[in-house]
């Protein structure tokens, strides 16, 4: 306990500085910005920064893409309350009572308590990562590589199975995602694969231009046809405040949402998305008056939000502990990360305690100017609203050009964006998850060195995965997930109840 | 025809492309894989995904049910990206999104000419100015040094 304060007291120290706190604000002016924006959403907006953040020190540069990160999931909330369109995907639920709350008048109430049960959420699951992440470090100092290329697989099988969708097109795409990430020189052997003769193929693919096209180019060519907004209800800063009975009836549904959403979080997949659900879904249950969801019942806009925040903060927790990222999001801040230099993963945190805990304490720090923000700047925020889509997508994809252009200096990463976009908007089309791709990629050197290793330790046996009691472990939750995608597969109208509402959430 | 059958001719055809392309890579023991290996692994799964995507009957639009009405925005945006790939550093970051971007607001979305101009003027010199000059991000000039 003493060393993690004297660690928090360092972190704060480092948070504290001029040019961090400047970084921690700007990342969560842009990151609410790019969560108000629909189709902008955190990924893009986080690949969009990262080659802004060469320049600067790793710390400053984590400490803005992270504040990008959750501004975006707290911007979300307002083009789903003011609009009915979810800035971001995980905002779907906020959409239903938000949006009948502002109807009635209370939209300044909806904002006030969704960036409220965001700041609440966002802090208190910061201490979860805090008192979660560096155990979980020390555990896995016992992984060799039969444990690491277990648990990936596990990962993987839970992407799979937490995106929604068919399970079968998600395994494909993880297939696809990890071949994709094979391309370039095989560091165990110096061979060129799938690169024809491409040199700047040889360093593989990176993640950004797969992400930026996959997320922001891909969508950008599915909307961009679309000439209807509708109309943006404007709130007045008086009507910001919530009445007592408003505020009385959000508290147990912050609380119940931040830990949901922050437990869920660690879970790979959608998890930001599926706490939304289950928070929606147990505040209507414990509700005294589940009549009111629909019509404008401020739980229903508080349990999500608070979730949806917590979540993105719990994703951390595996990416930073672990160096595992289980979602598009984390995979890039790794992207980012690596590009300093650094490798996240268990001897992080001991060995760059500057750098962790001065991202923790910053987020204490982005939650307030996150709150402070929001409220007051509300109405210029929706002004963005107002900019017509066919100004705003060449605007986007010239973003998209200049963030990927800048990682490598290089145009074939623009290709590589194009490809992907292209790739990307077919899928969608064909009803494919896109966001397995993304972890395939950045995972694929790391399990295919783990699997090579493990093969060379057992001298070709895979017996070496079950043989060693932590991989075991691991390997039984594999099995038990593909037990869980079988199931609809045999019987008809098998598939969970949230795993149907997600997908279609997703569709919308 | 389903999308989804769709979906998994296509799957099983790129595994087959993926392993006859892996031929030339060292495929190793199970002791000591080489570079051929995982690659033909998962082609191989890819290949049973796609069979699987073909035989089992889940939930699926008909193929003639996809519609395309951003078809033409959509086919004029991705000739925008592979232009911006081709010509970034021929032409420069400038003279390629002033291109760009005015063949988008000018022609695609057929804007006024002073508003396409203004635009893409706008946007063009403002994002050079602040990713070049004040985020010290590198863009490329071109051949004609602009």
């Amino acid at each position: 306990m003493a060393e993690t304060v004297q660690n928090l007291l360092l972190g704060f120290s480092t948070a504290f500085l001029p040019g961090n706190l400047f970084y921690a604000f700007m990342g969560c002016l842009i990151g609410t910005m790019v969560g108000v924006l629909p189709g902008v959403g955190p990924l893009a907006g986080i690949s969009l920064l990262l080659p802004s953040t060469f320049g600067l020190d790793p710390t400053a540069g984590l400490i803005l893409l992270a504040g990008v990160f959750y501004g975006a999931m707290y911007g979300g909330s307002t083009t789903s309350i003011l609009m009915r369109i979810p800035g971001e995907a995980a905002s779907v639920m906020t959409c239903i009572d938000g949006y009948a709350l502002a109807l009635k008048g209370r939209a300044g109430a909806a904002l006030a308590i969704a960036a409220i049960g965001s700041y609440v959420a966002g802090t208190f699951s910061v201490v979860g990562l805090m008192f979660l992440a560096p155990p979980l470090a020390r555990f896995a100092l016992r992984f060799g590589p039969p444990e690491y290329f277990s648990l990936l697989a596990l990962g993987l099988l839970v992407l799979g199975y937490m995106t929604g969708g068919s399970m079968i097109k998600n395994l494909a795409m993880i297939a696809l995602g990890l071949l994709l990430g094979m391309i370039g020189i095989d560091h165990m052997s110096g061979y060129f694969r799938f690169s024809y003769g491409i040199v700047a193929l040889g360093d593989g693919i990176g993640v950004v231009p797969v992400a930026v096209g996959l997320f922001g180019i891909a969508e950008i060519l599915a909307t961009a046809g679309n000439p209807v907004r509708p109309e943006v209800l404007k709130p007045k800063f008086k009507d910001l405040l919530p009445s007592r009975q408003e505020l009385r009836d959000s508290v147990m549904p912050i609380g119940r949402g931040t830990v949901l959403g922050f437990l869920i979080g660690i879970i790979p997949g959608s998890a930001h998305i599926i706490s939304t659900f289950i928070s929606y879904a147990v505040e209507r249950r414990v509700s005294k008056h589940p009549e009111k969801f629909g019509q404008g019942a401020i739980e229903g806009v508080a349990g999500p939000e608070s979730a949806n925040n917590a979540a993105s903060c719990g994703a951390l927790v595996p990416m930073l502990a672990l160096g595992v990222p289980t979602g598009p999001v984390p995979a890039v801040l790794l992207a980012a990360l690596m590009v300093h230099g650094i490798s996240p993963g268990p001897l992080f945190i001991k060995e760059q305690p500057v750098i962790f805990w001065g991202l923790i304490a910053s987020m204490y720090v982005g939650n307030l100017v996150l709150l402070l923000l929001n409220l007051p700047l509300v109405g210029i925020f929706v002004n963005f609203l107002r900019i017509p889509y066919r100004i705003l997508y060449p605007m986007i994809l010239m973003f998209c050009i200049i963030g990927v252009y800048a990682v490598n200096t290089s145009f074939v990463d623009v290709g590589i964006m194009s490809i992907m976009g292209l790739l990307g908007y077919l899928l969608r089309k064909f009803d494919f998850e896109t966001a397995p791709v993304v972890l395939g990629v950045v995972l694929a050197p790391i399990i295919e060195m783990s699997l090579r290793q493990s093969l060379a330790m057992s001298n070709g046996s895979y017996a070496i995965f079950y043989q060693r009691p932590i991989s075991a472990a691991f390997l039984t939750g594999a099995v038990i997930m593909i037990l869980l995608a079988l199931k609809p597969l045999i019987r008809k109208g098998m598939d969970s109840k949230w795993r149907e509402a997600l997908t279609k959430a997703e569709k919308d | 025809m389903t999308i989804d059958r769709i979906s998994g001719i296509v799957l099983l055809v790129l595994a087959g492309y993926i392993a006859f392309e892996t031929r030339v890579l060292p495929f190793g023991t199970h002791k000591v894989p080489g570079p051929g290996y995982l690659p033909f692994l998962l082609a191989s799964i890819l290949g049973i995904l796609g069979i699987l995507l073909i035989v089992v009957k889940e939930k699926s639009s008909a193929l003639r049910s996809l519609k395309w009405p951003e078809g033409l925005h959509a086919a004029a945006i991705v000739g925008c990206c592979f232009f911006a790939t081709f010509f970034i550093e021929v032409l420069g970051y400038r003279v390629t999104m002033i291109i760009v971007l005015g063949f988008l607001f000018g022609v695609v979305e057929r804007m006024k000419i002073w508003w396409a101009l203004g635009l893409t003027l706008g946007l063009t010199l403002g994002s050079y100015w602040v990713f070049n000059d004040l985020l010290m991000v590198i863009l490329p000039r071109g051949g004609f040094g602009i």
